[in-house]
């Protein structure tokens, strides 16, 4: 399931929401607002968010994870709005039986969501500038992908 | 030619640069390409459209898809989440 919040992500109680008995392990990632940005003292953060193609998009790439590796469940919640330094901004959890399709599920839902969900990120930095951050770096990482089925079903 | 009316939504800097959110114009487009490049001047993208995304009708589209008169058209500038 993926949600979008304008409010703080509750870490603590979505851990705990991924618990079950067949689950042997959790991969969590979550992404912070960091202070700097290509050398430049960052603020904070304004994401915006186009709601109805991110959580239709969304849903597509937690369904590709349980396609590709079977028996994990998986959830992510994004933020919407104003973050300061240090705000969670996306938390990706997967509950596996094993770590090892924990980690490359995990790994492949939020390499996914930054790059094909309709999110945007405008940096406020120190010296009062801001900028939409274009995530050209990102562009290639579905070729990084090492894909568990060759056969490309 | 037959102009088309087409709403045009735009997000994030396309926003900021339009200074709008939507419009509706008449195009005489085919594509959604030819909405993405008749725009330009609203948009104001120095990205190649390779690099936005589009959709239609909030439906996620190519940019050889076609559209039809009424149709919404939204412009997504490169994204960036996470």
């Amino acid at each position: 399931m993926i949600s979008i919040s304008d409010k703080a992500i509750p870490v603590n109680e979505l851990r705990k929401q991924m618990a079950m008995p067949a689950a042997g392990g959790l991969c969590v990632f979550e992404g912070w607002v960091r202070n700097e940005n290509d050398g430049r003292e960052v603020q904070r953060l304004e994401y915006e968010v186009y709601e109805p193609l991110a959580l239709i998009e969304g849903e597509k790439v937690l369904a590709e994870a349980q396609d590709r590796f079977p028996h994990i469940e998986a959830v992510c919640v994004h933020r919407s709005g104003m973050l300061e330094i240090g705000d969670c901004a996306v938390w990706v959890g997967v509950s596996a039986a094993h770590r090892d399709e924990a980690f490359k599920a995990c790994r492949y839902v939020i390499d996914e969501i930054k790059t094909r969900l309709p999110i945007w990120k405008k940096e406020h930095y120190v010296d009062g500038d801001s900028g939409w951050v274009n995530c050209e770096r990102c562009a290639n990482v579905a070729d990084r992908h090492t894909d568990p089925d060759p056969e490309g079903s | 030619m037959l102009m088309k009316t087409i709403t045009v939504r735009y997000f994030a800097v396309f926003r900021e640069h339009a200074g709008v959110s939507l419009e509706t114009l008449e195009l005489d487009a085919s594509t959604a390409m030819d909405v993405f490049e008749q725009t330009k001047g609203r948009h104001g993208s120095s990205e190649p459209a390779a690099h936005c995304k589009v959709a239609i009708n909030d439906v996620m589209a190519a940019w050889s898809s076609p559209v039809s008169d009424g149709d919404t058209v939204l412009l997504f500038p490169p994204v960036a989440g996470g």
